[in-house]
């Protein structure tokens, strides 16, 4: 069967005053039906384009090819508008780092998510009031009534995040993007919103990629991870290979950077392993 | 007493806002830390774990003497500093200083490094220019920068490279007491090693005293000596890191570990099992 979503050699260049800049650099990736995959990397590394790439959702100043990009046996590349928006928006979901500039401050949270009932899934207002209330019942929102008349402002980050993973199911997507999903919440809030994520992945057999910086998040969501470094892949395995025995040397370092890996007193950084792998292709050896 | 130096206590210390409801509303007053007593070694490290509105921040305002306590008893050095009472002096400012969160808003933009890194100085000292500049340039080097930083703006720099150069600031005045508000939460990871590492070689070079704000238990316990837990004001628990992390005394100390993500290889390998079980449980997966 063939994957959900297959990528092969994507490229993002941005142009810039400096001229062209390329933040995903021949990347290939697929995920299957109900797969969790994480995409792991730090500021700039790419990771976030990529998934903008996919979702049609870069500024005018990025060029984006592409090999192959498939979704659902379908070529995301010779789409027209029309049936982009058949895709994007249903098929695909996205929800992002900072729930609180993703939702509208000016309109209540259940007008928002009517809103996506109604337009998208062509739902009348009855039962598009309807859905809403279960749908923040799924993603555990206490008192789904009257929450629907709040404002954005009136709820905690965790609350509003919750409001935007229910948008983001209503169409029962069949992939689900997360950007950093949780980075802007506290740890006891971002395992309630990990473990929320992964029961509704598999509730609702969606696929959900996550990308993520942090390894964390990685081991208690994905079942299969690419760790990117400057706009190339790095390195892909399932999870448990991927903190067992991690084969690219960025990988390890990034490992092993990590507080809770300490050995003695001074954590690896991955300036460290830039002038091994230098000193390794000066043929010095590490 | 032969028992080590105290070089920050903290009794019964007590901070309360108020805040008017509105026009017709009471006033309400929100107790932002309840009687929080602590005391610190020279040279050691003391972290203050909770997570946003525990009252942390608020705490490490007031040990920085920029807001006065409500109520309780605050001594540096031994001895008791209330400014809300007395003037401050440049003397007591220059023995605490802070580093706060942000690199990015706690610089100004318009002010080069040299002048960033000079201005305490200037402010506080009677250093004739010459020497406020060799000062300076020493700093920089110090925290692993270069000479030719010193005429630059900050927004040349990235995240990593001006956190260190708020570092480089707040050790200006040769401080005896340093309070980091979650210095490297805003960091990459491996960027974030490299910080960790050069406020263990400037604690050690300084004979400094942190005071460590976090949310990050993993940090925390790479880098503190005691812990202190905040939930809404109260502190919930406060020990030696070992002790803390070892055995947790509070419920919520015991919730904020079961909450924080786990990279070991076994945690992974059973969650991959029973997401193994849960796929074969559910037939029709793709």
């Amino acid at each position: 069967m063939p994957p959900l979503l297959d990528i092969r050699n994507l490229t993002v260049t941005f142009d810039t005053a400096a001229g062209p800049f390329k933040a995903v650099d021949g990347i290939d990736m697929s995920v299957s039906a109900r797969e969790g995959l994480a995409i792991v990397g730090e500021s700039g590394s790419g990771e976030t384009g990529a998934m903008l790439a996919v979702m049609g959702l870069l500024p005018n100043t990025a060029t984006v090819t592409a090999d192959k990009m498939d979704f659902d046996g379908q070529d995301l590349r010779a789409l027209s508008d029309r049936e982009r928006r058949q895709i994007i928006g249903r098929k695909i979901t996205m929800i992002f780092q900072e729930p609180m500039a993703s939702l509208n401050p000016c309109y209540t949270v259940g007008f928002q998510i009517e809103e996506v009932l109604r337009h998208i899934l062509g739902m009348s207002a009855r039962e598009a009031r309807k859905r809403a209330v279960e749908l923040f019942q799924a993603v555990g929102i206490p008192e789904p009534e009257q929450r629907l008349h709040s404002y954005p402002h009136q709820m905690s980050g965790g609350q509003c995040q919750r409001v935007m993973i229910a948008i983001a199911i209503a169409s029962n997507p069949k992939l689900l993007i997360a950007d950093e999903p949780t980075t802007a919440l506290d740890v006891t809030i971002q395992k309630q919103i990990l473990d929320l994520l992964v029961d509704l992945q598999e509730k609702h057999g969606m696929a959900l990629i996550i990308i993520t910086h942090d390894m964390g998040v990685v081991a208690e969501t994905a079942d299969r991870v690419v760790v990117q470094y400057q706009g190339k892949k790095m390195e892909e395995a399932d999870v448990l290979s991927l903190f067992e025995t991690p084969r690219n040397p960025y990988t390890r370092a990034l490992l092993s950077a990590l507080p809770e890996h300490a050995t003695g007193g001074r954590l690896s950084t991955v300036s460290d392993f830039m002038a091994a792998q230098a000193a390794e292709n000066r043929g010095e050896g590490a | 007493m032969a028992s080590p130096e105290i070089v920050i206590e903290g009794r019964n210390i007590n901070r309360d806002y108020v805040s008017r409801a509105g026009l017709f509303g009471m006033a309400r007053v929100v107790h932002a830390v309840r009687d929080a007593s602590f005391a610190v070694q020279r040279g050691k490290t003391l972290a203050i774990v909770g997570e946003s509105g525990s009252g942390k921040s608020t705490l490490a305002r007031i040990i920085t003497l920029i807001d006065p306590a409500t109520s309780g008893t605050l001594l540096i050095e031994g001895k008791p500093v209330d400014i809300a009472t007395q003037p401050m002096t440049k003397a007591l400012r220059a023995t605490v200083q802070i580093v706060f969160q942000n690199p990015y808003g706690s610089l100004n933009p318009r002010q080069k490094v040299g002048d960033v890194l000079t201005e305490p100085l200037l402010l506080n000292t009677e250093t004739p220019a010459a020497v406020r500049r060799d000062r300076a340039m020493a700093m920089l080097l110090k925290v692993g920068l270069k000479e030719e930083h010193f005429n630059r703006y900050p927004h040349m720099f990235s995240g990593g490279q001006r956190q260190r150069i708020a570092i480089a600031r707040a050790l200006m005045l040769n401080p005896r007491i340093l309070v980091l508000d979650e210095p490297v939460s805003a960091l990459d990871l491996s960027v974030q090693a490299q910080v960790l590492n050069l406020l263990r070689d400037l604690q050690d070079e300084f004979n400094l005293t942190y005071v460590f704000i976090s949310h990050d238990l993993s940090v925390v316990r790479y880098l503190a000596d005691d812990v202190l837990v905040m939930l809404n004001g109260e502190v919930v628990e406060h020990g030696s890191r070992d002790t803390v992390f070892s055995a947790p005394q509070h419920a919520y100390t015991r919730k904020l570990f079961a909450a924080t993500p786990v990279t070991d290889v076994a945690a992974i390998r059973a969650r991959v099992a029973r997401r193994t079980e849960a796929l074969k449980a559910r037939p029709g997966a793709g």
